[in-house]
């Protein structure tokens, strides 16, 4: 469908804009030293660096990507909130974050350095600057055809455009200006996406109509069928999903990916700190719902009010559209057909345009499921504000990965290895400088996604490789004072080779040997889906990150425990979490977030 | 730092309420949302439920402005001292 926006809906956009700029222009003359500009002066209130530390992790590839594993998996992709998340979250709040905010590290890598040593701090350092600018080039690819496919908007307009925003406000006002449009974006996109979980459900009959037309009880259930991977659509068992997801791969990204920390290093106390992602996991918990709902919908409404195809406006869209799934003008006249596809899901097409079919079957593109809600259930007015919060999940994404990007930049590798001791006002323009050209290579990457789609998927599986042992060093930094430099600097290596290795001596079920594994030439075992290969490659990268870091520490001499103060669990003093009521202190919220969980998880099972 | 936040928030919003809102009431009864949202004015509803949101945020930053005033006249010694963990 080409639907056509009202001027209503430009309108909102337009003012959407407008405001996301000019937060960045009023701040700017608050933007005095590198630590403004950097970590917001860590003066930002608890309950504002929560719902950042939320929104930038709410990327499109959340509000999309839940949406489309909502369709394929159902509920059971609540997982990726409920195991996949929050208890990590709760984790970093209550035990890292009196490392990180207490050991006045201005950024993951640094907490590195002060913990073990140089070369841990740059292999980290180097992987993540590359992985953040790439993966917001990927975003931004994602966006820029998401809108082309869905509105007819022209790609490079849409690229430089939303390049050209989220680098006007984070040069002009730095971290401060992310995060304030972080806040901005979360509500947006709650606000935005209520009214459509509300018509959907409406539409099918509230949950027991969805579960009824689903048909599938494996799809509304999150771990009834996870005894075995035949049993559910995503092909894994508990045990896997637990450890794979629920441990490694989670803790690994919400407990040492600088994006989300470094909002909780910009609060304005540790108490604020140790909030912070404690605040964040209300609202994460009730995503589910918002995010993974739609997707589940689009799959069983009918797309008979669509005609079957998605074109322009009302005359056109007129003959014979009850049932009609045989009007199928695709590329003609520049609409999406629905024809093959799955309720108001469309097929995937190949190059010629034809729907694509795999093993006899459609295969379907899933990722269209949300935004095809979004066109079905909202008229213009409310279609703008749809569109806007979808826009803003892209955004918000990217202005998280550019603070991330020019911090690291500027305080690990510029002042780690370049220039060590110039002003702080050279550090300062460094930083703009940084958000520039990281901004520029960002969208360079997009273009190669564009061209190159397997190379995509090899950096997202290289830096999978890289992100898996990480918590496992962490861990022993934070609560191992036995941990050493020499220890670590091994282990991540060791660990990031042991994914490599797993990835190349596995396949997951119907797939042949390059990017999915099996590259080694020998193919072990064989998992029931690619998702049970990543929970496992996950499993043994960790695994082996930890062994390694423990026997090499044991060989190596450990620093004296006198420089290791405030950096291990030994050696700080416990936080105090004075001046606050009981209902505010970490601890409790902790205790509530936890139970909630395990109601959730109870309901949905 | 800087300005609070709930101004652009509850500007914002409240933009967006009086817009969407005004929309939904000139086009009410339209063809348009038999076609989308089941026949419900969501234009209108959502409209007057994003103004109060946007207007209740506001309300809060006006309040809220009034407490760091007084924060602010604290002796600033005593409240760094709390912020550090010893």
């Amino acid at each position: 469908m080409r639907p056509h926006p009202h001027w209503v809906d430009y309108s909102v956009i337009g003012i959407y804009f407008t405001f996301v700029l000019g937060i960045g222009f009023v701040l700017k003359k608050y933007m005095k030293t590198s630590t403004d500009f950097f970590l917001s002066g860590r003066s930002i209130p608890a309950w504002i660096t929560g719902l950042a530390f939320l929104s930038a992790n709410l990327g499109a590839q959340e509000v999309i990507g839940m949406g489309a594993s909502g369709a394929k998996y159902g509920i059971a992709t609540s997982h990726f909130y409920w195991v996949g998340a929050i208890p990590a979250m709760v984790f970093v709040g209550i035990f890292m974050m009196p490392f990180y905010y207490g050991s006045r590290a201005r950024s993951v890598p640094e907490y590195l350095k002060l913990r073990f040593d140089e070369k841990t701090r740059g292999l980290n350092a180097i992987s993540f600057a590359v992985m953040t600018v790439f993966s917001s080039g990927v975003s931004m690819y994602a966006m820029g055809k998401l809108l082309q496919l869905l509105l007819g908007w022209n790609f490079n307009a849409a690229i430089i455009v939303s390049a050209l925003i989220v680098l006007a406000y984070t040069f002009l006002g730095g971290l401060t200006s992310a995060i304030y449009n972080e806040v901005l974006q979360f509500f947006l996109i709650v606000i935005g996406f209520i009214p459509l979980v509300f018509l959907g459900l409406k539409d099918v009959g509230g949950w027991d109509g969805l579960k009824t037309r689903i048909g599938n009880d494996a799809m509304v259930h999150s771990w009834k069928y996870l005894g075995s991977p035949s049993a559910n659509p995503m092909g894994v068992e508990w045990f896997g999903m637990l450890m794979g997801l629920g441990f490694v791969l989670s803790f690994g990204y919400w407990c040492t990916d600088f994006l989300v920390v470094q909002r909780a290093m910009a609060a304005d106390s540790m108490t604020s700190a140790r909030r912070t992602p404690l605040i964040a996991a209300f609202p994460k918990m009730l995503f589910p719902f918002l995010v993974i709902l739609p997707g589940m919908i689009a799959g069983v409404v009918s797309a008979e009010s669509m005609g079957g195809s998605i074109s322009g406006d009302v005359s056109a869209n007129v003959p014979a559209s009850a049932g009609a799934a045989s009007v199928a003008q695709p590329a003609a006249s520049g609409g999406i057909s629905l024809e093959g596809g799955k309720g108001i899901i469309p097929p995937k097409l190949d190059e010629s345009g034809k729907p694509l079919i795999k093993d006899g079957k459609t295969v379907l593109d899933y990722d269209l499921a949300t935004p095809m809600m979004l066109v079905r259930y909202f008229p213009s007015g409310l279609l703008g504000l749809g569109l806007c919060a979808l826009m803003a999940s892209f955004m918000s994404g990217m202005a998280g990965n550019t603070t991330a990007f020019n911090s690291v930049w500027t305080y690990d590798i510029y002042q780690g290895y370049i220039n060590k001791s110039a002003s702080d006002q050279h550090y300062l323009w460094m930083g703009r400088a940084a958000t520039v050209f990281g901004l520029t290579i960002s969208v360079a990457a997009a273009y190669v996604a564009r061209e190159f789609n397997n190379i995509m998927d090899v950096l997202q599986l290289v830096f999978a490789f890289v992100n898996a042992p990480l918590f496992a060093t962490f861990l022993l930094g934070m609560f191992w004072k036995r941990a050493t430099g020499n220890g670590a600097f091994c282990g991540l290596l060791g660990g990031t080779a042991a994914a490599a290795v797993h990835h190349g001596l596995t396949l997951p079920a119907g797939s042949g040997p390059g990017v999915k594994g099996g590259f080694l030439g020998l193919v072990v075992h064989r998992y029931p889906s690619e998702m049970a290969q990543n929970f496992w490659t996950a499993i043994f990268a960790w695994t082996t990150c930890f062994t390694v870091t423990i026997l090499i520490s044991l060989l190596t001499k450990p620093r004296p425990d006198a420089e290791l103060k405030g950096l291990v669990y030994a050696l700080t003093a416990r936080p105090k979490d004075e001046g606050l009521s009981w209902y505010q202190k970490p601890a409790v919220l902790a205790v509530v977030v936890l139970t909630v969980l395990v109601v959730l998880n109870w309901v949905f099972w | 730092m800087g300005f609070d936040i709930r101004l652009p928030i509850g500007m914002m919003f409240s933009v967006f309420g009086v817009l969407v809102g005004g929309y939904g009431a000139a086009t009410r009864g339209g063809e348009m949302y038999t076609r989308h949202s089941l026949g419900i004015n969501v234009n209108l509803w959502w409209g007057i439920v994003m103004l109060m949101f946007g207007v209740g945020m506001l309300l809060l930053a006006r309040r809220g402005s009034s407490a760091v005033r007084k924060a602010a006249s604290r002796p600033a010694a005593e409240s760094l001292k709390d912020r550090i963990v010893k």
